[in-house]
């Protein structure tokens, strides 16, 4: 984040509203934890009964992250209109299409034989302990850099918010609250409800964040809006190149010197990335909020709303993205201070990430809807974490521990205490990974395509009979195989394609699906048994 | 049903490609291609509207019951 101006230290009025959030978010989701029942289904699955709007809320919530908002913006900043088709109508079609196709059915098969994690279904599935070995590390290790881009995000968000703040006591981050503090009290909030009260709690305190970022993007929208000039006088300043989808090149001069900005988005990034929102068919911790449904009725708001919400996230967002490239054009109007049009003109791409608190801190300057705007993008950020952290846990007591162990070996209070256990070691680890600092963000777009890399594997086991255990160990090997492949080309993380345009996730979903196709067809079927206890007539 | 749902998923995927460049606005504040992916959230909206309707698994409650 780049300062405005310099002069006295601003005040601390952000900083309050969001310790007011967090209050908020804290006393909400310990009141949810007294509902906790003290058994484990409860603790992991919330004793399967989630209704329909907290469903919703919690699916969404889980799968926005704090780049519904930050990200969304940026990247319209950068590429233009073509944003919102490359990111967010096609996520409304496909993530609603795996909530029907592949929620709906692992909610039944959970309920019915007792899931509580995905590997326990694929083991069973697939008639095959060591598929779930394998399974393992390879979900952990996705998850840990979407933890850490959570960790990570919140600290940058707050250090360019507080900048200037505490110039004496934080003198060593020009003021700024460093991202260790950050890190600490968000982790520690989460911890706290977590702990308490699983899935339950998650799903409470999901709903409130979902309901706060949704309203932040809308209040920012209105505001922003309205400072332009309105929204025809906003659109009508910003720059021509950037509401066409046509790919076109910009000269940026930023403060490293002058680089050239690929705007637009070409045709076969624009098809590829459509692979990209089958994520969510493989996300663990999506897959536990599946779990704690009602009933299979409760899925139906969220399939159909799942896209309307993501409408009213995104559009507001880009439009705002769009509106800052008059930085680009004949400038920014109404700017407060003048100095905006430059720092936003000037942002490298890595940095785009900041459109939208820089237009809220320069075009808007309250502190109150500064820290309101904030708060909304820790809801983001805090609304997926939760999940994360307990699925995390969840999946090491299930698939490792009891599993290893025997169900009859604990207790139920036993079994609640040692998946606390595993959520206060992950919380600890993962904080104590994001003090290394570094930047992750580019690691996201990766740790999407390795979960939707990995769809072939779900999808073959609800819908053909056919696949077998040797089939999804080829399909997982030569999906990762093939991700790690192109994740090592592009140098560990950033953005990158091959052929002139194509996502990698393309080709490692397709040498999964492939390798799940001929395997399957070359080795024995699973038994009767499995196809009887998988296949029912439903 | 169920294969009409699919037909339509498919031609809704295919759409999504806007095979159609210029920056009219639509209302006077929204450009065309964002409009039309707008449109295009709507339109993914009824159809799953439409696939509860006419393809939801009518058992899988009471067999999920049976557990």
């Amino acid at each position: 984040m780049q300062t405005l101006a310099a002069g006295p230290p601003p005040p601390v009025t952000p900083l309050v509203v969001i310790a007011i959030y967090l209050g908020l978010l804290l006393a909400l989701a310990l009141f949810s934890a007294k509902l906790f029942r003290g058994t484990s289904t409860d603790y992991f699955v919330a004793s399967r009964s989630i209704g329909p709007f907290m469903l919703l809320m919690s699916v969404f919530g889980t799968t926005m992250t704090a780049f519904a908002l930050v990200g969304s913006t940026g990247k319209a900043f950068q590429r233009g209109v073509g944003t919102y088709g490359l990111m967010a109508s096609s996520s409304g079609l496909i993530h609603a299409a795996c909530f029907f196709l592949i929620g709906i059915k692992l909610w039944a098969f959970g309920k019915r034989y007792g899931y509580v994690t995905q590997i326990q279904f694929f083991r069973d599935r697939y008639e095959s302990n060591r598929l779930g070995y394998l399974l393992f590390p390879i979900l952990v290790g996705l998850v840990i850099p979407y933890l850490l881009i959570g960790v990570l995000g919140a600290g940058k968000t707050i250090a360019g918010v507080t900048k200037g703040m505490f110039p004496e006591t934080f003198a060593a981050t020009g003021g700024s609250v460093p991202s260790w503090l950050t890190g600490l009290v968000i982790c520690m909030v989460v911890l706290a409800y977590v702990f308490s009260g699983g899935s339950r709690a998650a799903a409470w305190a999901n709903t409130f964040q979902t309901l706060v970022f949704m309203c932040m993007g809308l209040l920012a929208f209105y505001l922003i809006s309205t400072k332009l000039g309105g929204l025809a006088k906003a659109i009508e300043a910003a720059n021509g190149a950037h509401l066409v989808r046509t790919p076109s090149e910009l000269e940026v001069a930023s403060k490293a010197g002058t680089f050239t900005r690929e705007v637009g988005v070409p045709s076969w990034m624009f098809l590829t990335y459509m692979f990209i929102p089958l994520s969510v068919g493989m996300f663990p911790h999506l897959f536990q909020h599946w779990l704690t449904a009602r009933s299979a009725k409760s899925f139906r708001l969220t399939v159909i709303a799942h896209p309307l919400c993501i409408m009213i996230v995104w559009v507001p967002c880009v439009l705002i993205g769009l509106w800052a490239t008059a930085a680009f054009a004949g400038g920014i109007e109404g700017t407060k201070p003048a100095a905006l049009n430059k720092v936003i003109g000037g942002l490298p791409d890595a940095n785009v990430g900041a459109v939208l608190s820089l237009m809220v801190k320069g075009l808007i300057g309250d502190p109150v809807v500064v820290g309101l705007v904030t708060a909304g993008i820790l809801a983001a950020i805090m609304s997926s974490l939760d999940s994360q952290f307990l699925c995390l846990g969840t999946i090491f007591t299930n698939d490792i521990v009891l599993h290893r162990t025997g169900k009859n070996r604990f207790s139920d209070k036993q079994v609640v205490l040692i998946a606390r256990s595993f959520v206060v070691a992950i919380v600890i680890l993962t904080y104590l990974i994001s003090l290394r600092g570094g930047n992750v963000f580019d690691l996201a777009v990766w740790s999407f395509s390795g979960f939707a890399s990995l769809t072939p594997l779900v999808f073959a086991a609800l819908y053909w009979r056919g696949a077998t255990k040797m089939g999804a160990y080829a399909s997982v090997v030569a999906a990762m195989g093939t991700w790690l492949y192109f994740f090592a080309q592009s140098g560990w993380g950033g953005e990158y394609t091959v052929f002139g345009g194509v996502m990698p996730v393309a080709l490692s979903f397709g040498a999964g699906a492939l390798a799940m196709l001929l395997v399957s067809a070359l080795t024995p079927k699973p038994s009767q048994a499995t196809i009887d206890k998988f296949f029912p007539k439903f | 049903p169920q294969r009409l749902i699919v037909l339509l998923a498919i031609a809704l995927a295919i759409l999504h490609q806007d095979f159609w460049d210029s920056d009219a606005l639509v209302f006077g504040f929204m450009p065309i291609g964002l409009f039309y992916h707008a449109c295009y959230s709507l339109a993914a909206v009824c159809l799953w509207a439409l696939t509860i309707k006419i393809a939801w698994p009518r058992h899988i409650e009471d067999w999920a019951e049976g557990g």
